[in-house]
Protein backbone atom coordinates (compact mmCIF):
# COMPACT_ATOMS: atom_id res chain seq x y z
CA UNK A 1 0.00 0.00 0.00
CA UNK A 2 2.58 2.48 0.90
CA UNK A 3 4.44 1.30 -1.90
CA UNK A 4 2.03 2.58 -4.26
CA UNK A 5 1.73 5.75 -2.28
CA UNK A 6 5.26 5.92 -2.15
CA UNK A 7 6.26 5.66 -6.40
CA UNK A 8 2.83 7.91 -6.74
CA UNK A 9 4.34 10.62 -4.85
CA UNK A 10 7.94 9.95 -6.48
CA UNK A 11 6.11 10.04 -9.97
CA UNK A 12 4.56 13.74 -9.32
CA UNK A 13 7.49 14.95 -7.96
CA UNK A 14 9.46 14.20 -11.26
CA UNK A 15 6.26 15.70 -12.92
CA UNK A 16 6.62 18.86 -10.85
CA UNK A 17 9.92 19.15 -12.01
CA UNK A 18 9.83 18.42 -15.49
CA UNK A 19 6.20 19.52 -16.83
CA UNK A 20 6.87 23.19 -17.70
CA UNK A 21 10.00 21.62 -20.00
CA UNK A 22 7.67 18.94 -21.49
CA UNK A 23 4.33 21.51 -22.08
CA UNK A 24 6.75 24.03 -23.56
CA UNK A 25 8.74 21.38 -26.11
CA UNK A 26 5.64 19.70 -26.98
CA UNK A 27 3.99 23.36 -27.70
CA UNK A 28 6.57 23.88 -30.09
CA UNK A 29 5.59 20.61 -31.62
CA UNK A 30 2.12 21.48 -32.29
CA UNK A 31 1.74 24.96 -32.05
CA UNK A 32 -1.18 25.21 -29.32
CA UNK A 33 -0.16 25.48 -25.40
CA UNK A 34 -3.43 24.22 -24.59
CA UNK A 35 -3.22 20.97 -26.47
CA UNK A 36 0.53 20.43 -25.39
CA UNK A 37 -1.11 20.57 -21.85
CA UNK A 38 -3.56 18.27 -22.46
CA UNK A 39 -0.52 15.87 -24.15
CA UNK A 40 1.91 16.56 -21.36
CA UNK A 41 -1.05 14.96 -18.77
CA UNK A 42 -1.34 12.56 -20.74
CA UNK A 43 2.15 11.37 -20.59
CA UNK A 44 1.62 11.63 -16.53
CA UNK A 45 -0.95 9.40 -16.93
CA UNK A 46 0.83 6.82 -18.69
CA UNK A 47 3.60 7.49 -16.62
CA UNK A 48 1.31 7.03 -13.45
CA UNK A 49 0.28 3.50 -15.47
CA UNK A 50 3.78 2.06 -16.18
CA UNK A 51 6.83 3.46 -13.71
CA UNK A 52 5.45 1.79 -10.45
CA UNK A 53 5.28 -2.11 -12.23
CA UNK A 54 7.82 -1.31 -15.17
CA UNK A 55 10.26 0.81 -13.10
CA UNK A 56 11.11 4.81 -13.46
CA UNK A 57 13.21 5.14 -16.61
CA UNK A 58 16.50 6.49 -16.44
CA UNK A 59 15.84 9.58 -17.44
CA UNK A 60 12.40 9.99 -16.68
CA UNK A 61 12.27 13.70 -17.92
CA UNK A 62 13.07 12.68 -21.06
CA UNK A 63 10.38 9.41 -21.18
CA UNK A 64 7.58 12.20 -20.41
CA UNK A 65 8.68 14.42 -23.45
CA UNK A 66 8.76 11.66 -25.86
CA UNK A 67 5.75 10.15 -24.45
CA UNK A 68 3.88 13.58 -24.89
CA UNK A 69 5.41 14.06 -28.51
CA UNK A 70 4.50 10.95 -29.49
CA UNK A 71 0.91 11.85 -28.45
CA UNK A 72 1.18 14.96 -30.60
CA UNK A 73 2.20 13.07 -33.50
CA UNK A 74 -0.79 10.79 -33.76
CA UNK A 75 -3.21 13.73 -32.88
CA UNK A 76 -1.79 15.37 -35.84
CA UNK A 77 -1.69 12.61 -38.25
CA UNK A 78 -5.47 12.20 -37.26
CA UNK A 79 -6.64 15.59 -37.35
CA UNK A 80 -4.60 15.34 -41.19
CA UNK A 81 -3.69 19.20 -40.77
CA UNK A 82 0.23 18.68 -40.75
CA UNK A 83 1.13 21.54 -42.11
CA UNK A 84 -1.18 23.92 -40.46
CA UNK A 85 -0.29 22.33 -36.90
CA UNK A 86 3.75 21.87 -37.46
CA UNK A 87 5.32 24.35 -37.74
CA UNK A 88 8.88 22.77 -38.22
CA UNK A 89 7.07 20.83 -41.23
CA UNK A 90 5.40 23.57 -42.92
CA UNK A 91 5.17 24.06 -46.73
CA UNK A 92 6.61 20.28 -47.16
CA UNK A 93 3.77 18.17 -48.85
CA UNK A 94 4.85 14.57 -47.61
CA UNK A 95 6.14 13.66 -44.05
CA UNK A 96 7.66 10.64 -43.38
CA UNK A 97 8.73 8.82 -40.00
CA UNK A 98 12.36 9.56 -40.05
CA UNK A 99 11.10 13.54 -40.03
CA UNK A 100 8.95 12.67 -36.86
CA UNK A 101 11.95 10.99 -35.25
CA UNK A 102 13.96 14.13 -36.11
CA UNK A 103 11.20 16.03 -34.26
CA UNK A 104 11.44 13.48 -31.15
CA UNK A 105 14.87 14.06 -30.76
CA UNK A 106 14.96 17.67 -30.69
CA UNK A 107 16.41 18.56 -27.04
CA UNK A 108 14.13 20.87 -25.29
CA UNK A 109 16.06 24.82 -25.83
CA UNK A 110 15.31 27.20 -22.98
CA UNK A 111 13.55 29.54 -25.80
CA UNK A 112 10.46 26.95 -25.59
CA UNK A 113 10.38 27.12 -21.82
CA UNK A 114 10.73 31.16 -22.36
CA UNK A 115 7.56 31.35 -25.05
CA UNK A 116 5.57 28.88 -22.53
CA UNK A 117 6.41 31.69 -19.86
CA UNK A 118 5.01 34.50 -22.38
CA UNK A 119 2.37 32.64 -23.46
CA UNK A 120 0.68 32.11 -20.44
CA UNK A 121 0.93 35.61 -19.47
CA UNK A 122 0.02 36.69 -23.00
CA UNK A 123 -2.54 40.22 -22.54
CA UNK A 124 -5.30 38.75 -24.69
CA UNK A 125 -5.96 36.86 -21.54
CA UNK A 126 -7.46 38.60 -18.33
CA UNK A 127 -5.14 38.58 -15.30
CA UNK A 128 -7.09 35.92 -12.91
CA UNK A 129 -6.54 33.53 -16.52
CA UNK A 130 -2.65 34.26 -16.64
CA UNK A 131 -2.14 33.81 -13.05
CA UNK A 132 -4.15 30.47 -13.24
CA UNK A 133 -2.39 29.29 -16.47
CA UNK A 134 1.20 30.33 -15.34
CA UNK A 135 0.68 28.02 -12.26
CA UNK A 136 -0.74 25.21 -14.39
CA UNK A 137 1.62 25.00 -17.08
CA UNK A 138 5.12 26.78 -15.29
CA UNK A 139 4.03 25.53 -11.88
CA UNK A 140 2.80 22.00 -12.76
CA UNK A 141 -0.15 22.92 -9.84
CA UNK A 142 -3.31 21.04 -10.26
CA UNK A 143 -6.71 22.67 -10.46
CA UNK A 144 -7.31 21.52 -7.34
CA UNK A 145 -4.15 22.94 -5.69
CA UNK A 146 -4.68 26.58 -7.66
CA UNK A 147 -8.18 26.25 -6.75
CA UNK A 148 -7.40 26.14 -2.77
CA UNK A 149 -4.91 28.72 -3.13
CA UNK A 150 -7.42 31.08 -4.30
CA UNK A 151 -10.22 30.39 -1.94
CA UNK A 152 -12.39 29.50 -4.71
CA UNK A 153 -14.14 25.81 -6.10
CA UNK A 154 -12.23 23.51 -8.21
CA UNK A 155 -15.24 24.12 -10.82
CA UNK A 156 -14.27 27.57 -11.67
CA UNK A 157 -10.58 27.28 -11.87
CA UNK A 158 -11.25 24.37 -14.26
CA UNK A 159 -13.19 26.82 -16.04
CA UNK A 160 -10.91 29.41 -16.45
CA UNK A 161 -8.00 27.49 -17.31
CA UNK A 162 -10.55 26.21 -20.10
CA UNK A 163 -11.40 29.33 -21.36
CA UNK A 164 -8.18 30.35 -21.13
CA UNK A 165 -6.89 27.98 -23.79
CA UNK A 166 -9.80 28.20 -26.30
CA UNK A 167 -8.76 32.49 -26.13
CA UNK A 168 -5.31 31.47 -26.98
CA UNK A 169 -6.66 29.42 -29.66
CA UNK A 170 -9.41 31.89 -30.86
CA UNK A 171 -7.13 34.80 -30.93
CA UNK A 172 -4.46 32.81 -32.86
CA UNK A 173 -1.34 33.42 -30.35
CA UNK A 174 1.47 31.92 -32.06
CA UNK A 175 4.06 30.17 -29.82
CA UNK A 176 7.13 32.71 -30.22
CA UNK A 177 8.71 35.45 -28.54
CA UNK A 178 7.59 38.38 -28.74
CA UNK A 179 9.99 41.04 -30.74
CA UNK A 180 9.99 44.67 -31.33
CA UNK A 181 8.21 47.34 -29.18
CA UNK A 182 5.84 44.26 -28.04
CA UNK A 183 8.93 42.83 -25.60
CA UNK A 184 8.74 44.82 -23.44
CA UNK A 185 5.18 45.74 -22.90
CA UNK A 186 4.76 41.52 -23.15
CA UNK A 187 7.22 41.35 -20.44
CA UNK A 188 6.36 43.65 -18.34
CA UNK A 189 2.90 41.60 -18.38
CA UNK A 190 4.91 38.54 -17.15
CA UNK A 191 6.50 40.12 -14.40
CA UNK A 192 2.91 41.62 -13.47
CA UNK A 193 1.57 38.23 -13.05
CA UNK A 194 4.67 36.75 -11.17
CA UNK A 195 4.11 39.91 -8.54
CA UNK A 196 0.01 39.26 -8.01
CA UNK A 197 0.94 35.22 -7.56
CA UNK A 198 2.97 36.22 -4.68
CA UNK A 199 0.98 38.99 -3.10
CA UNK A 200 -1.72 36.45 -3.34
CA UNK A 201 0.43 34.74 -1.27
CA UNK A 202 1.82 37.29 0.64
CA UNK A 203 -1.69 38.75 1.81
CA UNK A 204 -2.73 35.88 3.18
CA UNK A 205 -2.81 35.57 6.90
CA UNK A 206 -1.84 32.94 9.93
CA UNK A 207 -4.76 30.75 10.01
CA UNK A 208 -4.91 30.45 6.15
CA UNK A 209 -4.42 26.87 4.25
CA UNK A 210 -1.21 26.38 3.39
CA UNK A 211 -1.46 26.45 0.09
CA UNK A 212 -1.57 30.06 0.04
CA UNK A 213 1.57 31.10 1.21
CA UNK A 214 2.89 28.40 -1.17
CA UNK A 215 1.85 30.95 -3.76
CA UNK A 216 4.93 32.99 -2.63
CA UNK A 217 7.49 30.26 -3.26
CA UNK A 218 5.38 29.49 -6.69
CA UNK A 219 6.20 33.12 -7.63
CA UNK A 220 9.70 33.00 -6.51
CA UNK A 221 10.16 29.96 -8.31
CA UNK A 222 8.76 31.19 -11.70
CA UNK A 223 10.69 34.49 -10.57
CA UNK A 224 13.85 32.33 -10.84
CA UNK A 225 13.59 30.35 -13.40
CA UNK A 226 13.09 33.54 -15.55
CA UNK A 227 16.08 35.00 -14.52
CA UNK A 228 17.86 32.16 -15.94
CA UNK A 229 16.17 32.53 -18.97
CA UNK A 230 16.47 36.42 -19.48
CA UNK A 231 19.90 37.03 -17.52
CA UNK A 232 19.87 40.66 -19.42
CA UNK A 233 16.38 41.60 -18.43
CA UNK A 234 17.47 44.51 -15.26
CA UNK A 235 14.10 43.98 -14.19
CA UNK A 236 13.46 40.35 -14.23
CA UNK A 237 16.57 40.32 -11.30
CA UNK A 238 14.47 43.46 -9.97
CA UNK A 239 11.10 41.77 -9.33
CA UNK A 240 13.18 38.44 -7.68
CA UNK A 241 15.12 40.58 -5.72
CA UNK A 242 11.94 42.49 -4.35
CA UNK A 243 10.62 38.88 -3.86
CA UNK A 244 13.54 37.70 -1.77
CA UNK A 245 13.61 40.23 0.21
CA UNK A 246 9.88 40.77 1.35
CA UNK A 247 9.57 37.09 1.74
CA UNK A 248 12.66 37.05 4.11
CA UNK A 249 10.51 38.70 6.61
CA UNK A 250 7.25 36.36 6.47
CA UNK A 251 7.93 34.47 9.70
CA UNK A 252 8.13 38.68 11.59
CA UNK A 253 5.38 39.83 9.95
CA UNK A 254 2.46 38.30 12.45
CA UNK A 255 2.52 38.42 16.16
CA UNK A 256 2.13 34.86 18.68
CA UNK A 257 -1.44 36.43 18.22
CA UNK A 258 -2.08 36.63 14.39
CA UNK A 259 -1.63 39.96 14.54
CA UNK A 260 0.00 41.78 12.10
CA UNK A 261 3.35 43.49 12.98
CA UNK A 262 4.75 46.54 10.98
CA UNK A 263 7.82 46.47 9.60
CA UNK A 264 9.32 49.01 12.06
CA UNK A 265 7.92 46.80 15.03
CA UNK A 266 9.16 43.40 13.53
CA UNK A 267 12.08 41.05 15.49
CA UNK A 268 14.99 41.58 12.44
CA UNK A 269 16.33 38.14 14.11
CA UNK A 270 13.22 36.65 12.66
CA UNK A 271 14.32 37.40 9.40
CA UNK A 272 15.93 35.23 7.02
CA UNK A 273 19.45 35.86 6.13
CA UNK A 274 19.40 33.50 3.56
CA UNK A 275 16.91 34.79 1.33
CA UNK A 276 18.12 38.98 2.28
CA UNK A 277 21.89 37.65 0.80
CA UNK A 278 20.14 36.75 -2.36
CA UNK A 279 17.93 39.40 -2.65
CA UNK A 280 20.83 41.84 -2.26
CA UNK A 281 22.58 39.59 -5.11
CA UNK A 282 19.65 40.09 -7.13
CA UNK A 283 19.32 43.86 -6.57
CA UNK A 284 23.37 44.41 -7.27
CA UNK A 285 22.57 42.05 -10.58
CA UNK A 286 19.97 44.75 -11.77
CA UNK A 287 21.32 47.84 -10.90
CA UNK A 288 24.71 47.10 -12.94
CA UNK A 289 21.74 46.50 -15.63
CA UNK A 290 20.09 49.40 -15.23
CA UNK A 291 16.95 48.78 -13.52
CA UNK A 292 13.37 50.03 -13.25
CA UNK A 293 10.76 50.05 -11.09
CA UNK A 294 10.65 46.91 -9.53
CA UNK A 295 13.94 47.63 -9.09
CA UNK A 296 13.94 50.56 -7.24
CA UNK A 297 11.36 49.00 -4.90
CA UNK A 298 13.66 46.23 -4.41
CA UNK A 299 16.50 48.88 -3.36
CA UNK A 300 13.92 50.38 -1.08
CA UNK A 301 13.37 46.96 0.34
CA UNK A 302 17.05 46.28 0.74
CA UNK A 303 17.30 49.80 2.87
CA UNK A 304 15.21 47.75 5.76
CA UNK A 305 16.80 44.85 5.09
CA UNK A 306 20.22 46.10 5.73
CA UNK A 307 19.60 47.96 8.54
CA UNK A 308 20.21 46.11 11.87
CA UNK A 309 17.36 48.02 14.23
CA UNK A 310 14.66 50.44 12.70
CA UNK A 311 16.38 53.22 14.33
CA UNK A 312 19.65 52.74 11.95
CA UNK A 313 17.37 53.07 8.53
CA UNK A 314 18.77 55.00 5.78
CA UNK A 315 15.69 57.09 5.45
CA UNK A 316 17.44 59.64 3.46
CA UNK A 317 18.06 57.04 0.98
CA UNK A 318 14.62 55.75 0.73
CA UNK A 319 13.07 59.32 0.38
CA UNK A 320 15.23 59.51 -2.41
CA UNK A 321 14.85 55.95 -3.71
CA UNK A 322 10.92 56.79 -3.61
CA UNK A 323 11.61 60.27 -5.64
CA UNK A 324 13.15 58.28 -8.37
CA UNK A 325 10.48 56.02 -8.01
CA UNK A 326 7.40 58.81 -8.42
CA UNK A 327 9.46 60.15 -11.52
CA UNK A 328 9.72 57.11 -13.32
CA UNK A 329 6.05 55.44 -12.27
CA UNK A 330 4.35 58.63 -10.63
CA UNK A 331 1.24 57.05 -8.24
CA UNK A 332 -0.80 58.85 -5.29
CA UNK A 333 0.48 56.07 -3.15
CA UNK A 334 4.29 56.23 -3.98
CA UNK A 335 4.20 59.87 -3.13
CA UNK A 336 2.46 59.00 0.54
CA UNK A 337 5.14 56.70 0.88
CA UNK A 338 7.28 59.42 -0.25
CA UNK A 339 5.86 61.88 2.74
CA UNK A 340 6.33 59.25 5.15
CA UNK A 341 10.48 58.71 4.34
CA UNK A 342 10.64 62.28 3.69
CA UNK A 343 8.67 62.88 7.93
CA UNK A 344 11.45 60.22 9.01
CA UNK A 345 14.35 61.80 7.19
CA UNK A 346 13.71 65.57 7.59
CA UNK A 347 11.20 65.96 10.11
CA UNK A 348 7.59 65.65 10.34
CA UNK A 349 7.10 69.43 8.86
CA UNK A 350 9.06 68.15 5.89
CA UNK A 351 6.37 64.96 5.09
CA UNK A 352 3.92 67.29 5.99
CA UNK A 353 4.67 69.85 2.93
CA UNK A 354 4.99 66.41 0.19
CA UNK A 355 1.69 64.71 2.28
CA UNK A 356 -0.80 68.06 1.37
CA UNK A 357 -0.90 67.98 -2.31
CA UNK A 358 -2.36 64.49 -2.25
CA UNK A 359 -5.54 65.77 0.23
CA UNK A 360 -6.43 67.20 -3.77
CA UNK A 361 -6.13 63.82 -4.89
CA UNK A 362 -8.97 61.98 -5.96
CA UNK A 363 -7.93 58.06 -6.06
CA UNK A 364 -6.98 58.35 -2.48
CA UNK A 365 -10.25 59.72 -1.35
CA UNK A 366 -11.57 57.20 0.80
CA UNK A 367 -8.02 55.43 1.56
CA UNK A 368 -7.36 55.47 5.15
CA UNK A 369 -4.08 55.57 5.39
CA UNK A 370 -3.78 59.04 3.84
CA UNK A 371 -5.65 60.94 7.11
CA UNK A 372 -3.57 58.01 9.31
CA UNK A 373 -0.44 58.85 8.51
CA UNK A 374 -1.24 62.91 7.84
CA UNK A 375 -2.75 62.29 12.15
CA UNK A 376 0.46 61.06 13.23
CA UNK A 377 2.55 63.84 10.94
CA UNK A 378 0.19 66.00 12.88
CA UNK A 379 0.68 64.75 16.08
CA UNK A 380 4.35 65.20 15.72
CA UNK A 381 4.32 68.25 15.37
CA UNK A 382 2.08 68.89 18.45
CA UNK A 383 -0.94 70.16 16.29
CA UNK A 384 -3.24 67.34 18.26
CA UNK A 385 -7.13 68.82 17.42
CA UNK A 386 -6.14 68.73 13.80
CA UNK A 387 -4.23 65.45 14.54
CA UNK A 388 -7.31 63.94 16.31
CA UNK A 389 -9.93 64.86 13.67
CA UNK A 390 -7.37 63.11 10.88
CA UNK A 391 -7.09 60.13 13.07
CA UNK A 392 -11.21 60.20 13.61
CA UNK A 393 -11.51 60.40 9.60
CA UNK A 394 -9.46 57.48 9.23
CA UNK A 395 -11.14 55.17 11.77
CA UNK A 396 -14.67 55.96 9.87
CA UNK A 397 -12.98 54.81 6.61
CA UNK A 398 -10.88 51.46 7.28
CA UNK A 399 -13.24 48.41 7.07
CA UNK A 400 -10.58 46.59 9.93
CA UNK A 401 -11.95 46.49 13.41
CA UNK A 402 -8.65 45.88 14.78
CA UNK A 403 -7.14 48.98 12.31
CA UNK A 404 -10.26 50.83 13.59
CA UNK A 405 -9.59 50.05 17.56
CA UNK A 406 -5.59 51.57 16.64
CA UNK A 407 -7.21 54.82 15.27
CA UNK A 408 -9.34 55.80 17.79
CA UNK A 409 -7.00 54.60 20.33
CA UNK A 410 -4.95 57.23 19.23
CA UNK A 411 -7.47 59.80 18.19
CA UNK A 412 -8.18 59.45 21.99
CA UNK A 413 -4.61 60.30 22.74
CA UNK A 414 -4.93 63.72 20.92
CA UNK A 415 -7.03 64.75 24.20
CA UNK A 416 -4.88 63.37 26.65
CA UNK B 1 9.53 23.30 2.22
CA UNK B 2 13.26 24.09 2.84
CA UNK B 3 15.47 21.42 2.61
CA UNK B 4 19.65 20.69 3.32
CA UNK B 5 20.99 17.67 0.65
CA UNK B 6 24.72 16.42 2.22
CA UNK B 7 26.72 13.77 0.24
CA UNK B 8 29.25 12.22 1.96
CA UNK B 9 32.65 10.69 0.60
CA UNK B 10 35.26 8.50 1.82
CA UNK B 11 38.01 11.10 3.51
CA UNK B 12 41.13 8.40 3.16
CA UNK B 13 40.73 8.09 -1.10
CA UNK B 14 42.12 11.14 -2.42
CA UNK B 15 40.48 10.16 -6.16
CA UNK B 16 36.87 10.69 -4.72
CA UNK B 17 38.24 14.75 -3.85
CA UNK B 18 40.28 15.06 -7.27
CA UNK B 19 36.92 15.12 -9.92
CA UNK B 20 38.00 14.32 -13.68
CA UNK B 21 36.47 17.03 -16.00
CA UNK B 22 34.11 14.50 -17.13
CA UNK B 23 33.08 14.32 -13.29
CA UNK B 24 33.14 17.51 -13.46
CA UNK B 25 31.47 18.77 -16.34
CA UNK B 26 28.14 16.38 -15.68
CA UNK B 27 28.18 18.10 -12.21
CA UNK B 28 28.27 21.30 -13.48
CA UNK B 29 25.25 20.18 -15.90
CA UNK B 30 23.18 18.71 -12.64
CA UNK B 31 24.31 22.23 -10.60
CA UNK B 32 22.78 24.22 -13.45
CA UNK B 33 19.40 21.89 -13.68
CA UNK B 34 18.85 22.63 -10.28
CA UNK B 35 19.60 26.29 -10.57
CA UNK B 36 17.63 27.05 -13.72
CA UNK B 37 14.16 25.45 -12.15
CA UNK B 38 14.74 28.09 -9.27
CA UNK B 39 15.11 25.65 -6.70
CA UNK B 40 18.66 25.78 -5.39
CA UNK B 41 19.24 28.93 -2.48
CA UNK B 42 22.87 28.04 -1.80
CA UNK B 43 25.34 25.17 -2.07
CA UNK B 44 29.06 24.94 -1.34
CA UNK B 45 31.56 21.85 -1.70
CA UNK B 46 34.15 21.00 0.80
CA UNK B 47 37.44 19.63 0.73
CA UNK B 48 38.62 16.32 2.43
CA UNK B 49 40.08 16.54 6.02
CA UNK B 50 43.35 16.78 4.70
CA UNK B 51 42.71 20.52 4.03
CA UNK B 52 42.24 21.73 7.09
CA UNK B 53 39.54 20.19 9.52
CA UNK B 54 38.96 19.83 13.45
CA UNK B 55 36.70 18.26 15.48
CA UNK B 56 35.68 19.56 18.85
CA UNK B 57 34.08 17.59 20.90
CA UNK B 58 32.42 18.71 24.63
CA UNK B 59 32.42 15.88 27.35
CA UNK B 60 30.59 16.50 30.69
CA UNK B 61 31.46 19.83 30.15
CA UNK B 62 35.05 19.42 29.21
CA UNK B 63 36.19 20.41 26.27
CA UNK B 64 38.64 18.71 23.85
CA UNK B 65 39.96 19.67 20.04
CA UNK B 66 41.10 17.29 17.40
CA UNK B 67 42.96 18.41 14.64
CA UNK B 68 42.80 16.64 11.29
CA UNK B 69 43.32 15.58 8.94
CA UNK B 70 41.71 12.39 10.49
CA UNK B 71 43.81 9.65 10.37
CA UNK B 72 41.15 6.71 10.58
CA UNK B 73 39.38 5.67 7.24
CA UNK B 74 35.97 7.56 7.75
CA UNK B 75 33.00 9.20 5.88
CA UNK B 76 33.18 13.09 5.80
CA UNK B 77 30.49 15.59 4.29
CA UNK B 78 31.34 16.33 0.76
CA UNK B 79 29.33 19.04 0.41
CA UNK B 80 26.13 20.57 0.88
CA UNK B 81 22.88 22.06 -0.85
CA UNK B 82 19.80 24.08 0.21
CA UNK B 83 17.01 23.40 -1.71
CA UNK B 84 13.22 25.12 -1.62
CA UNK B 85 11.23 22.48 -2.89
CA UNK B 86 6.97 21.70 -2.17
CA UNK B 87 7.45 18.74 -0.66
CA UNK B 88 9.52 15.58 0.87
CA UNK B 89 9.14 13.50 -2.90
CA UNK B 90 10.56 16.84 -4.35
CA UNK B 91 13.37 16.75 -2.18
CA UNK B 92 14.25 13.05 -2.97
CA UNK B 93 14.09 13.51 -6.85
CA UNK B 94 16.73 16.01 -6.79
CA UNK B 95 18.91 13.70 -4.15
CA UNK B 96 18.43 10.83 -6.27
CA UNK B 97 19.38 12.80 -9.28
CA UNK B 98 22.52 14.35 -7.43
CA UNK B 99 23.44 10.70 -6.29
CA UNK B 100 23.14 9.68 -10.01
CA UNK B 101 26.52 11.63 -10.44
CA UNK B 102 28.73 9.43 -8.25
CA UNK B 103 29.67 5.96 -8.27
CA UNK B 104 30.12 5.92 -4.86
CA UNK B 105 28.13 7.97 -2.46
CA UNK B 106 25.87 8.51 0.16
CA UNK B 107 23.24 11.47 0.31
CA UNK B 108 21.05 12.88 3.30
CA UNK B 109 18.22 14.95 2.78
CA UNK B 110 17.17 16.78 5.85
CA UNK B 111 14.40 19.20 6.71
CA UNK B 112 15.76 23.01 7.15
CA UNK B 113 14.04 24.14 10.26
CA UNK B 114 12.37 27.76 9.39
CA UNK B 115 10.17 29.70 11.47
CA UNK B 116 6.78 29.86 11.13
Amino acid sequence: MTAGTDAKSAIEAVWRIEAARVIAGVARLVGDVGLAEELAQDALVAALEQWPSEGVPRNPGAWLMTTAKRRGIDTIRRQQVLQKHLPALAGQEHTDDSQFDAVLEQDPIEDDLLRLIFTACHPVLKPEARVALTLRMLGGLSTDEIARAFLVPDATVGQRISRAKRALADAKVPFELPTGADRAARLTSVLEVIYLIFNEGYSATAGDDWMRPALCQEAMRVGRVLAGLMPAEAEVHGLVALLEIQASRSAARTGPDGKVVTLLEQDRRRWDRLLITRGLAALARAEELGGGTYTLQAAIAACHARARTAEQTDWPAIAGLYARLAELAPSPIVELNRAVAVSMADGPGAGLAVLDPLLEEPALRGYHLLPSVRGDLLFKLGRRDEARAEFERAAGMTRNEAERALLLGRAEECVA
Amino acid sequence: MRYMLMHKLDDSNPALWQPTPEFIAKFGEYMEEVNKAGVLLAAEGLLPSSAGAAVIRVTDGQTTVTDGPFAEAKEVIGGFGILQVRDHAEAVEWAKRFAALFDNVEVEVRVVSEYE
